[in-house]
């Protein structure tokens, strides 16, 4: 009796063991394929020998440092291609898009969430009525406005600048939703203490709401982070040479040239995805959050 | 001295506190406002104007830099009419189409496994969760790029795979440039870069399911599929719900992928709505038309919002707003 007993409870431990054992030969199936393409990419913008790359791509040799490798593709990307240049251009843009668009957003929350004010209801329904107008709806007539579109020093047109790859995404209905769901939820009992305290209104904003609010201030800034950094369509369409144009923009522009450079090509999209892949390793945790705090919008 | 009566000095005393009060009311409100105006400008200039206009401009034949011989005039329906019989246009509302009902259940699908994976107690489970999700922060142009390399039709690597597990049996396919092949092709690559976007989704969904339902059903003898079915599906209804109308929404925006790998091509295989509204306006020009093409690809959105709305409300009220 108990020694049956003992043989199912092992039978047991045994089935589970079978089990993991199968998950984890599953998951590490799963990991090959999301990463396949990645360790491709980073291993052939080492090799410098531009044949090598494509004839490598027909065995397992296109996954193993082999054959001439070095930094020349990378360097071949800064002197053919103005990579510094695109670079300072993607990263400008999303950083005074992102920071902007934080200040921008969470003030109009703020006010819907805990001032009153006329006509506040129907500015909520309007801002959560524009979430489902995707940028894509817009982009043709807005392409009309921006080129006829004047600004400081007698220019007539936004067309070839950097304002006009930030302005049109600043304000972003879904981060001012984001930003109002986080508001309405804060206990308003610190709020209250320090206006009895004679704290100002912006002070309050400022020195109280804002703090409290860090969870959500990286929430947004990490979805708008990436959004600009990736954006595509936009810069493509407003900006025609290398000056101010985004690296997204920028390589597809050099992918567009024949003779196809590979080993160039990869080094060129590597250094658009290590940075990227950097901050994404160093706050995975704010970065899951973020994605899942997008699920919740109901 | 003379005081007021009692009741009149009560009254006098709320007089000011009411003036103090809406002193202080006009200062919110004037903040309040101060606060919201940048946004509702900027939401006005770039979101607001230029969505009416496009609706206007659908109904002239203006094009992006004025032709002095043809100068725009109101065309009334024209537009629309001649999307009827638009062949490219149709093979891009097709190919989105397409899109949705391949994508959507398979993406879908593939996240909540994933999710289910992921949320097991097992060691290193968030080394796996970073690795599915490390496409998402890639952007689609790299993407699209490094798989036009492994499309690569002579010696790609997905060729040399297909050839090695059918020992020589499959391929190789000229993945990106037969007609037949190029949207699947930009379909899987569409997969893996998304669906750990979605995992995550799914992951919170189905934190929040209380363990206290799973044990209840493994008391009444419930084996792994039936807790599936009756506990976990019902439990991440409004979760499913939003995963599978976004990523349809998704399939609607498409245009970095097709834009970079195929430009549309070939013969206009992988052409989408916004591809083309982009290419017509953008490309060649024409606003009203691309216009028009916007439009109806706006109304295709709001319908599916619209769904989810209706969706999500009925039976899931209550549960997660």
């Amino acid at each position: 009796m108990s020694k049956e007993k003992s043989s199912s409870k092992l039978t047991y431990q045994t089935r589970k063991k079978i089990k993991k054992v199968f998950t984890y030969v599953l998951m590490i199936f799963l990991a090959v394929f999301f990463m396949f393409p990645i360790v491709f990419m980073l291993i052939s913008s080492i090799k410098e020998d531009e044949f090598q790359v494509v004839q490598d791509m027909s065995s397992l040799r296109a996954f193993v440092p082999v054959g001439e490798l070095g930094l020349q593709n990378y360097r071949d990307v800064f002197e053919f291609h103005n990579f510094g240049q695109q670079f300072f251009n993607s990263l400008l843009v999303m950083l005074l898009t992102v920071l902007i668009g934080l200040l921008v957003n969470s003030m109009i929350a703020y006010a819907l969430a805990r001032l009153r004010f006329g006509g506040k209801n129907i500015l909520l329904s309007v801002i959560i009525a524009l979430i489902v107008i995707p940028f894509e709806a817009v982009a043709v007539p807005l392409l009309i406005i921006v080129n006829n579109f004047p600004w400081f020093g007698g220019a007539t047109t936004w067309l070839d600048t950097y304002h006009v790859q930030i302005f049109p995404f600043i304000a972003d209905a879904f981060s001012i939703f984001l930003f109002y769901q986080f508001f309405i939820n804060i206990p308003k009992d610190l709020e209250e203490a320090a206006l009895i305290d004679g704290a100002s209104l912006f002070g309050i904003y400022w020195k109280i709401v804002v703090p409290l609010s860090r969870p959500i201030i990286a929430t947004v800034a990490i979805l708008q982070s990436l959004n600009a950094w990736n954006r595509f369509m936009w810069p493509l369409m407003v900006t025609r040479g290398q000056e101010v144009r985004p690296l997204t923009v920028g390589i597809q522009a050099f992918f567009g040239q024949s003779p196809r450079l590979w080993g160039d090509l990869m080094a060129f999209a590597s250094m658009i995805t290590i940075p990227v892949l950097i901050v994404f390793l160093l706050f995975q945790k704010w970065f899951v959050q973020s994605v899942a705090s997008t699920g919740i919008k109901g | 001295m003379w005081l007021p009566p009692l009741e009149n000095r009560e009254e006098i005393m709320a007089e000011n506190n009411k003036a103090k009060l809406s002193t202080y009311k006009r200062k919110e409100s004037r903040l309040a406002w101060l606060f919201s105006t940048p946004a509702i400008i900027l939401l006005i200039v770039f979101v607001v104007v230029p969505f009416i206009w496009a609706i206007w401009m659908s109904f002239t034949n203006m094009r992006l830099i004025p032709n002095p011989n043809v100068p725009t005039k109101f065309i009334g329906l024209e537009n629309y009419i001649r999307l009827l019989s638009d062949d490219v246009f149709h093979k891009a509302l097709f190919n989105n189409f397409y899109f949705v009902i391949v994508v959507v259940p398979l993406q879908t699908a593939f996240a909540l496994g994933l999710a289910m994976l992921i949320n097991q107690e097992m060691k290193g489970m968030n080394i796996f969760r970073t690795v599915y999700f490390s496409p998402v922060v890639t952007s689609m142009t790299v993407v699209s790029i490094v798989w036009t390399l492994l499309y690569n039709p002579g010696e790609g690597l997905i060729n040399t795979f297909l050839q090695a597990i059918s020992f020589g049996q499959l391929g190789p396919y000229n993945w990106l440039t037969n007609t037949k092949l190029v949207f699947p092709a930009i379909m899987l690559m569409s997969i893996w870069q998304g669906v750990g976007f979605q995992m995550v989704i799914f992951l919170a969904g189905l934190q929040e399911i209380p363990t206290s339902l799973y044990e209840a059903a493994e008391v009444d003898g419930a084996n792994a599929w039936q807790k599936f079915l009756n506990i976990t599906i019902p439990q991440l209804r409004n979760t499913l719900i939003f995963v599978m109308i976004s990523t349809t929404i998704l399939a609607f925006r498409l245009f970095d992928q097709v834009k970079v790998m195929t430009n549309g091509g070939p013969s206009n295989a992988s052409m989408t709505t916004m591809l083309y509204a982009i290419e017509t306006g953008w490309g060649r020009l024409r606003i009203g038309y691309a216009s028009a093409i916007t439009v109806v690809f706006f109304i295709i959105v709001l319908i599916i919002s619209i769904l989810q709305r209706i969706l999500t409300r009925e039976k899931g009220a209550g549960k997660s707003v």
